[in-house]
């Protein structure tokens, strides 16, 4: 009688302690999938298989706070415009003689951005800041930081799509683009980003290294 | 001494690399068709061609221009006959005058890469090119009329 029950009583012991196993390992899953929220492209996911990182999302959360911090100011928003004029002074108005993006991102007919902007800044009072290679990112992909939300931001910057073609480690490398650094030497009359560029660059590696995880939805700036 | 090809001629000017090439042209050339308006590259009267771009040249280092070729209102055309000129002419565009070298070299570069641009064209080329008089109308059409004249001559 009772070898009976023990059978059937083992039976569903284990197919209790399996729903469990699988409701845990499920739970996990999504927690996993909600907080990572971010990680898209194929570029991250190669870069996490190839890079010995540790994953860390809220390292890497707090460091794009400052990153976000740095994107947003002027000196790197203003290349980075809603529309296909650039954007001008620590207000980030339309830019003086609205001026267009072009094809390639570089003006167009009489209106290039090296028609003014020279290969190094011009002295005196907010006269034209200068780069030898001074343009915005071209029509095809715009690559917009203004009006974006940290979350929407932090999404575009690891996704190839959108970042220029960039895999996470030239995104590493991009740091020290001529272009990027010239936002540090901004000529007289512009302020500074609120972080040196050493500063910067620490924690734009560390956001990327600790997984590029972006920050969750919230209210654009 | 820096050598400068201007308007097909070269020049040796023995003056600081750092200097406007607007102040070579003017005070050591002697070529006072380009305008200085604002100094500060704001409103297009000191437009030179520099290797056939718009170039303002009271924010352009004369270094800048060194290897390269220099077209000012003067050399546009020898013999002063280039299609902007004679719609500038044909339509009497010019009120006080003092911009219309700028306006004219900004519209060049225009008809080089547009054949037949349209009024949103003339405006994204031109917007750079201030006019106190407001010719901006006649500006517009004699444009317009140079682009027609020039491809009749193509």
């Amino acid at each position: 009688m009772k070898k009976r029950y023990i059978l059937p009583v083992r039976t569903m012991a284990i197919l209790l302690l399996l729903s469990s196993l699988i409701i845990f390992m499920n739970f996990r899953f999504k927690s996993e999938s909600l907080i990572r929220n971010s990680v898209v492209g194929q570029a991250h996911t190669e870069f996490l298989k190839t890079e010995l990182n540790a994953k860390d999302s809220v390292a890497s959360v707090k460091a794009f706070a400052e990153v976000y911090k740095v994107l947003m100011s002027p000196r790197c928003m203003n290349c980075h415009p809603s529309g296909d004029v650039p954007l001008q002074g620590d207000d980030s108005h339309l830019h003086a003689m609205l001026p267009k993006r072009g094809k390639d991102g570089k003006g167009l007919y009489a209106m290039k951005c090296t028609n003014c902007h020279q290969p190094t800044n011009i002295e005196g009072l907010n006269k034209p800041p200068g780069h030898p290679d001074w343009h915005l990112p071209p029509a095809n992909m715009k690559m917009v930081f203004e009006g974006r939300t940290p979350n929407q931001l932090a999404k575009q910057l690891v996704n190839p799509r959108t970042n220029g073609n960039k895999s996470m480690q030239q995104l590493i490398e991009h740091a020290d683009d001529g272009l990027v650094k010239a936002g540090w030497n901004p000529g007289e009359g512009r302020t500074l980003p609120p972080l040196s560029h050493e500063e910067f660059k620490k924690v734009w590696i560390t956001w990327i290294k600790t997984g590029a995880y972006a920050p969750p939805p919230m209210k654009a700036k | 001494m820096i050598k400068l090809t201007i308007n097909k001629k070269e020049h040796n000017v023995d003056v600081d690399p750092d200097t406007p090439l607007l102040w070579v042209l003017r005070d050591t050339l002697n070529l006072v068709g380009t305008k200085y308006g604002c100094g500060v590259a704001q409103c297009g009267a000191c437009v030179v061609h520099l290797n056939g771009e718009a170039v303002r040249s009271c924010v352009t280092k004369v270094s800048r221009a060194e290897g390269k070729k220099v077209v000012t209102i003067e050399g546009l055309s020898e013999t002063h006959t280039h299609p902007l000129q004679k719609a500038w002419l044909d339509l009497d565009v010019s009120q006080c005058g003092y911009c219309q070298a700028g306006q004219i070299m900004s519209a060049a570069v225009l008809l080089k890469e547009n054949k037949n641009p349209t009024d949103q064209d003339i405006d994204d080329a031109m917007a750079g090119n201030i006019c106190r008089c407001g010719t901006y109308l006649r500006i517009r059409e004699a444009i317009h009329a140079a682009a027609k004249i020039q491809r009749q001559d193509a």
